[in-house]
């Protein structure tokens, strides 16, 4: 996705952004994500495997999950000009879990570009596993084969149990995710990246959400900024709240 | 063919969160058909008065044993249930923790389109239902069209008013064949923040503190500021990650995503992604002792001013405003 310190600019007429001059990075809660099951892997050992849709630039995450320290990687590649839906993407995905394996499967809680929170579930579903969202904290029993985990709710969390295999979606918060180090940047080049095309997949992929137009916000009116004494600037903010914008 | 809108919501002990309402009065503006509410838990038939009464024609309380502790893979099994049994058009969730957790879990059972975090929900020359949502955490808004016969929304908290529609809250019995047995990942225990502050994603009003606060302690000048304004605290990212206050504060693109009716924005420098956060806000008020503040391009209303003197007079003067009228 891009760098969140982008300016989003939209093509005219087009229900997409601009992407020239955009630096694409790993989704922030991917890194959680992933950091969660490079330390359950030292811990009682496995294997990670990241799994990752998208054009050729999506590359360039699978490298920085290489990096800090999954073991390969499996780069399902479409054509850079169809964005799919959360639906498409997850049956993808769910796709290339089943080949691989699983004992956990790791996803953000939502992509910080479409902001659907929808595709860690829809994999579940997919999958036929249960699933804990937003988590906070985790736990995981391999022997029992069940986890428990802390997940953020408004003003409160709540603790859920759930038998292994689960799709557990990260938030920020579960744990301080890693820089990969040169060595292991160095390292990563040399990991295995498997290539399976989209197509191969034989996943039909209208979408079930379509997207129609993107818009920008509608600019703010000039702002009214008041300068000067403290206690003068205040009374004449409160008042404008109070008689102008009717908010207080 | 498909008629009238679900309505899933969460209750505590027969209250439901103020989106319910919310959720029930939009689909009420949007429904050829009837409009029904579903609620889980103990005491969940309690709900059916005020539902009712902003909106619902019917409710569905779902309020047996195994609906007392909440199940994402079950709860989503008894939605699927309802739907089949009524067959709505469209099934709205709330966009909070609930919500978002159960949406996309029915969406993939009914293998129906699902538009998550709305702030509209529209007719389409069509006739089909429409949504527009943020994207890019809000730098941006996607229009989309739902394509399966079967249209789900979650609805952001706070952009839709709760309007009187006095319909019947009919309680509606409906015996679901979900086998409790089976439900997978389940509620043991539920942690309560102490707080009488309104969630952030709820509030009316958020005073949110930045960097320029300089110390944990030093948030006590916004919470007397919040408590004079009646509204909820958040801050910029890096304030949280100082730990000076909870993670649940942190507002902007990897934080939560708000739209108050004000938004005061105090020592925050306005970055991009705190700015992507905060764009839903009907009036955005910067405090920043820094004339070229990014901050002040994004505000409605602005003070350049050193906040440990604005702040403790703005809250006074807004307490004798409230004292007057
Ligand atoms: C991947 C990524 C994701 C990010 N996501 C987020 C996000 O979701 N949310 C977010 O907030 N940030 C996010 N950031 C960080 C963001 O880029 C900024 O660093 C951050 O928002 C700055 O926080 P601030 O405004 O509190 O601090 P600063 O930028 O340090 O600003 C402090 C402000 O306080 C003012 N000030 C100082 N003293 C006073 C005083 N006495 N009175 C009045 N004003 C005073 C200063 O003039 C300054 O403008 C993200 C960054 C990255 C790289
Ligand atoms: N194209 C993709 N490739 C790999 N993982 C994805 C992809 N899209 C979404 N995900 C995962 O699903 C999470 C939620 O995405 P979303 O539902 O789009 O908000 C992300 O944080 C990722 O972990």
């Amino acid at each position: 996705m891009p760098d969140t310190a982008t300016q989003i600019r939209v093509q005219p007429g087009e229900p997409r952004i601009q992407t020239d001059g955009i630096k694409w990075v790993m989704n922030p809660y991917d890194e959680f994500a992933l950091e969660e099951g490079l330390r359950l892997k030292e811990r009682f050992g496995g294997e990670v495997v990241v799994v990752a849709l998208g054009p050729t630039r999506v590359e360039e995450a699978i490298r920085q999950g290489l990096a800090m320290g999954a073991d390969r990687a499996v780069h399902i590649v479409t054509d850079a000009a169809t964005d799919l839906d959360p639906w498409t993407v997850a049956q993808a995905l769910a796709q290339a879990c089943q080949a691989e394996g699983y004992d956990l499967i790791f996803t953000g809680k939502q992509a910080v570009d479409d902001d659907q929170a929808q595709v860690g579930p829809l994999v579940a579903v997919a999958l036929g596993l249960p699933q804990i969202t937003v988590v906070i904290q985790l736990t995981v029993d391999p022997e029992g084969r069940r986890v428990r985990a802390e997940r953020e709710l408004e003003g409160a969390s709540e603790i859920v149990e759930a038998p292994m295999p689960v799709v557990i979606t990260a938030q920020r918060g579960l744990n301080e995710p890693r820089y990969p180090t040169l060595p292991n940047i160095m390292k990563a080049k040399r990991k295995e990246v498997k290539a399976v095309p989209f197509a191969d997949l034989g996943i039909q992929s209208s979408p079930l959400v379509r997207v129609e137009s993107l818009t920008l916000p509608p600019a703010r009116p000039a702002a009214k900024i008041l300068t000067g004494d403290p206690a003068e600037t205040a009374r004449e903010l409160a008042r404008l709240l109070h008689e102008e914008a009717h908010v207080i | 063919m498909a008629r009238g809108i679900l309505v899933a919501t969460n209750q505590n002990g027969g209250r439901v969160r103020r989106v319910a309402y919310e959720m029930v009065s939009l689909a009420q503006t949007l429904a050829p058909g009837a409009v029904t509410a579903l609620t889980f838990g103990a005491e969940a038939e309690k709900t059916a008065p005020e539902l009712g009464r902003f909106g619902a024609d019917q409710v569905v309380a779902l309020n047996a044993p195994p609906y007392q502790q909440y199940s994402s893979d079950g709860f989503a099994l008894a939605v699927q249930a309802v739907v089949e049994r009524l067959d709505p058009e469209a099934v709205f969730f709330p966009a909070t923790a609930w919500g978002k957790d159960l949406a996309p879990r029915v969406a993939g059972l009914l293998k129906a389109g699902l538009a998550s975090d709305c702030i509209e929900v529209h007719r389409r020359e069509d006739g089909r239902l429409g949504a527009v949502r943020p994207v890019y955490a809000g730098k941006a808004f996607a229009t989309v069209a739902i394509e399966s016969p079967r249209a789900l929304f979650s609805i952001r908290p706070n952009i839709q008013a709760v309007t009187t529609h006095d319909r019947a809250g009919a309680l509606l019995d409906v015996n679901l064949d979900v086998d409790a047995s089976q439900f997978q990942a389940v509620v043991v225990d539920v942690k309560a923040q102490a707080s009488d502050k309104p969630e952030l994603t709820e509030a009316d009003i958020i005073v949110s503190g930045g960097r320029g606060i300089k110390a944990a302690e030093n948030f006590r000048v916004l919470e007397d500021l919040a408590d004079a304004l009646g509204a909820a605290l958040g801050s910029s990212r890096p304030v949280a990650d100082e730990g000076w206050v909870p993670h649940s504060y942190h507002i902007g693109q990897t934080g939560k995503v708000v739209s108050p009716t004000v938004y005061f924005a105090v020592g925050i420098s306005g970055a991009i992604q705190h700015l992507a956060g905060i764009s839903g806000s009907k009036y955005i008020v910067a405090i920043n002792n820094d004339p070229d503040a990014p901050i002040f391009k994004a505000a409605n209303y602005g003070i350049v001013g050193d906040l440990f003197q604005v702040v403790p007079a703005l809250a006074a003067e807004i307490r004798r405003i409230k004292q007057e009228a």
